[in-house]
């Protein structure tokens, strides 16, 4: 208890110190929004308008507290570019990309699980070394160019969904996780052969320790010195990289929503980085931010829970 | 089980390595019989063979391509070394348990010590009930000396001391009441007072239960202390065997008289160690 | 010829396969710099040609040759994760060869720092990076240079770290060498090895960040197109002229199998 309470200090100080740089680094780049947003013909007076507006005429530090204190009320600012609020223009997006990650996280686990003890099991049978060099080379494909073959074979070859008929979950959730599956499945693919490979790695590796010979000393089949003995102490290390691979995979997502037409974080964000329209860019960063640290908090404990050797 | 009954014998046991294109002998003409109740120590430096031996009698030689077996492991009727795999396992942990010379890394660092000393039960007599099981592992740990079994019972193996491990260990190998129990350098990595516990542990689990052990040691002086029959190997062979004292008094090959000359700077270097 | 004298020494798969796709690669490149036109150029009278010798991919609809652009994007693909790949070296050395071998205060802080940025991903690092720098290519070879100097820091802290405490660093710290001499004379040449197979991995991971992001339409700017966007601009013709994104598409494979396959199997030479 005492640790989980130490890590979420250590996690919400980050947190304050990573919003500190998001918002200095786009408070302080050249070019200022007041000036771009009056135009050509802007003069003098309506700038410092805009700029009083904006509340961007108070010191860095001021602006950093105001624009935190409205990020606790939900409230990011406004759009440069839309007539919106920041908020609104990404309440709706967050969840639809994190939904995406968490089934490409999903799929993820369920491929790299069965296939990295069967194939630390069968090692060096011909079963193994396929997935081996299939692995090997699935792991260099990207997932946008998985997205584009898939899309157009799934989709336009054989009709098995509409390209960009995106459902949203508020209209029907089979509809919504059913159109999500094949770009996640794209997502998960390079992710899932890299944990494969690991889990599969880190089986061998125990398989030669002193306690699996202490557990065939007691009579245990193979399944059973692997299922009850290896697989907890091989996945020590693929806990770790299947936490690094879904903040992966959460950034990964914003390039394959771009192929499917799912209105996650990618067009938004996209188009706000062109446009220049920081407050949005801002916000943005900083929400994936947060996600991320609670994905990284997630997984510690979780390693925590898995391996009573660590201390604090 | 009747006193003095002979309970395994191993014939002609040849061991060899082929991984470096010329093949290398680690165990030949290995020849030993067991009789119940009986405690046999084998003696030898590291590389002698004696480890290799004693892992081919419990079964524990990886099958690999690059090594050869012969001779025979004669086990109540069965051939261990080439009955199938099922029957062997039948015998491991039941019949023929084995404890190591690294308790720390020989115990599963993330599985609880309860559920380690009661795998045996839980593998070979899975009819036994999980309550039984854990009354039965509780007795056991307070058998080999353990205090406080309860709340040792959820730890983990990291949680407590070298000496404590290794009682672990005796309980978990002895739980299903084996008839042999090998112990393969037991002591090795524990501090001299530590050292003599446990043997003492060892010399009273033979007396109460009448285990036969076989005692693996490169330390004369302990082996004297807890066998009543010696086997002294070198270089994968039988140089000398006899009765505890016939050895340590009257050693016959220079070999013996060699490690016995050698004991106590062995002591010493092992006290350094811990 | 030294590389091909080490393969006959050792038997190590992974490096023979990535050596052989990779520099097969970049002699296709070579060739195609040295004997091919200008492969940006249009020619209306020779749009959407199917395979031929002359076109081994045959042509796009403003008549240029795919195979020629291919060879074209991959060598602004490999020039930007080269770039990419420098920045994120160099500064990572000097970062963590000070944070490693000074130790103290100094190295508390930039580890910190160094870990707090390993936690997110390096394209969202780029991401960052690129709406503050803008878009356009130096932007984006920048931007990926920053967002990869963790990583490369991280590993260069922790061999600095082991080596401080060894021999050789306190007798050349005896014989008068400078802080500086001893870090950059005396251990560079140690940590090498290590050193090398990141920065192959290292390039695995540039070439697939810099596509990532070209393909999101906020990397390379024409004529400076990359693979990925090419791959972006020809998606909407997959069924069409299945080449345009397939030839990009495969060739973005095989240069990430094969610097991957280079930096494992040097790892495992290690």
């Amino acid at each position: 208890m005492k640790y989980v309470l130490k890590k979420t200090a250590s996690m919400l100080i980050t947190l304050l110190v990573v919003s500190f740089l998001v918002f200095a680094a786009f408070a302080l780049i050249p070019g200022d929004p007041a000036t771009r947003l009056a135009g050509m013909e802007g003069t003098p007076e309506q700038i410092e308008a805009i700029r009083a507006r904006l509340g961007l005429d108070a010191p860095l530090v001021v602006r950093y507290g105001r624009w935190i204190a409205g990020l606790l009320r939900g409230d990011l600012g406004s759009s440069y570019i839309y007539p919106d609020s920041v908020w609104s223009l990404l309440k709706g997006t967050v969840p639809v990309t994190a939904a995406l990650a968490l089934i490409a996280f999903f799929f993820t686990m369920l491929i790299a699980f069965p296939l990295g003890v069967y194939t630390a099991k069968y090692e060096n049978t011909i079963p193994d070394r396929i997935v081996t060099v299939l692995n090997q080379v699935i792991m260099a494909v990207p997932p946008f160019l998985t997205g584009v073959v898939f899309s157009a074979l799934f989709g336009m070859v054989l009709k098995w969904f509409t390209p960009g008929a995106y459902v949203p979950f508020s209209r029907s959730a089979s509809g919504f996780f059913a159109y999500l599956l094949l770009p996640a499945f794209c997502i998960a693919l390079p992710k899932a052969c890299m944990a494969t490979k690991m889990l599969r790695a880190s089986m061998l590796e125990e398989s030669v320790s002193d306690y699996a010979r202490t557990a065939y000393s007691r009579g245990n089949t193979v399944d059973g010195v692997m299922y009850r003995h290896l697989l907890k102490n091989a996945s020590l290390p693929v806990v770790t990289f299947l936490g690094m691979a879904l903040t992966d995979m959460l950034v990964g997502s914003i390039v394959v929503e771009k192929i499917f037409d799912i209105p996650g974080l990618s067009s938004i964000l996209i188009n706000s980085i062109s446009n220049r329209d920081y407050p949005v860019v801002q916000a943005a960063i900083l929400l994936i931010a947060i996600i991320i640290m609670v994905v990284n908090l997630a997984t510690d404990l979780l390693y925590r829970l898995l391996d009573p050797r660590i201390e604090t | 089980m009747k006193e003095n009954e002979v309970i395994l014998t191993v014939k002609d046991l040849h061991i060899e390595f082929h991984d470096h294109g010329q093949p290398e002998t680690a165990v030949e003409d290995f020849d030993l019989t067991l009789r119940a109740g009986e405690i046999v120590g084998i003696v030898g430096e590291s590389g002698s063979g004696k480890s290799m031996s004693a892992l081919a009698i419990a079964g524990l030689l990886r099958r690999r391509a690059m090594m050869t077996r012969t001779g025979e492991i004669l086990f109540e009727g069965n051939d261990l070394l080439s009955c199938d795999r099922a029957t062997l396992r039948s015998v491991q942990g039941a019949k023929i348990a084995m404890i190591f010379q690294e308790p720390m890394t020989s115990l599963n660092p993330v599985m609880r010590i309860g559920r380690q000393v009661g795998e045996i039960l839980k593998i070979h007599y899975p009819e036994i009930s999980k309550e039984e099981r854990k009354k039965q592992v509780l007795k056991t740990m307070s058998q080999v000396g353990l205090r406080d079994c309860e709340t040792l019972y959820d730890m983990y193996p990291h949680e407590l001391s070298g000496g404590m491990r290794q009682r672990i260990m005796i309980a978990a190998a002895m739980i299903g009441n084996p008839q042999i129990l090998i112990a393969d350098e037991p002591t090795t990595a524990l501090d001299i007072t530590t050292q003599a516990k446990i043997v003492k542990l060892l010399r009273k689990i033979n007396e109460v239960r009448h285990t036969a052990i076989l005692f693996i040691s490169h330390d004369l002086s302990l082996v004297s202390q807890l066998c009543h029959r010696v086997i002294v190997m070198q270089k994968g062979r039988i140089v000398e065997e006899g009765s505890a004292a016939e050895i340590f008094e009257h050693p016959k090959d220079a070999y013996t008289k060699e490690l016995i000359a050698a004991i106590p700077k062995v002591d010493l270097s092992e006290g350094e160690e811990a | 010829m030294a590389v091909i004298r080490y393969l006959k020494r050792h038997d190590n798969a992974y490096l023979r396969a990535g050596l052989i796709i990779t520099l097969g690669l970049l002699l296709l490149v070579l060739l195609n710099r040295l004997f091919a036109g200008d492969v940006n150029a249009m020619d209306a009278s020779s749009k959407n040609l199917g395979i031929s010798l002359a076109h081994p991919m045959g042509t796009d609809k403003f008549g240029r040759d795919i195979f020629g652009r291919v060879m074209y994007g991959t060598r602004v693909s490999l020039m930007i994760a080269a770039g990419t790949v420098a920045i994120g070296v160099i500064s990572g050395i000097v970062i963590g060869a000070f944070a490693g071998y000074f130790g103290g205060i100094l190295d508390t802080v930039i580890s910190r720092i160094v870990d707090a940025l390993f936690a997110f991903p390096s394209i969202l690092l780029a991401l960052v990076f690129v709406s503050l720098l803008g878009t356009g290519t130096w932007q984006l070879v920048l931007s990926l240079g920053i967002a990869f100097i963790p990583s490369f820091a991280r590993i260069v802290r922790a061999e600095y770290l082991r080596a401080s405490a060894r021999d050789y660093v306190a007798s050349a710290r005896l014989q008068g060498a400078s802080h500086l001499r001893v870090m950059f004379v005396h251990i560079l040449p140690n940590v090498k090895s290590v050193l090398l197979s990141s920065i192959m991995i290292g390039f695995n991971n540039a070439v697939l960040a810099e596509a990532g992001l070209s393909f999101l339409g906020i990397g390379t700017k024409p004529p400076f197109d990359s693979l990925g966007q090419m791959l972006n601009d020809a998606r909407g013709q997959i069924l069409l002229r299945p080449l345009l994104v397939l030839g990009p598409g495969i060739t973005i494979i095989l240069l990430v199998l094969g610097f991957s396959l280079i930096g494992e199997g040097l790892r495992k030479e290690v």
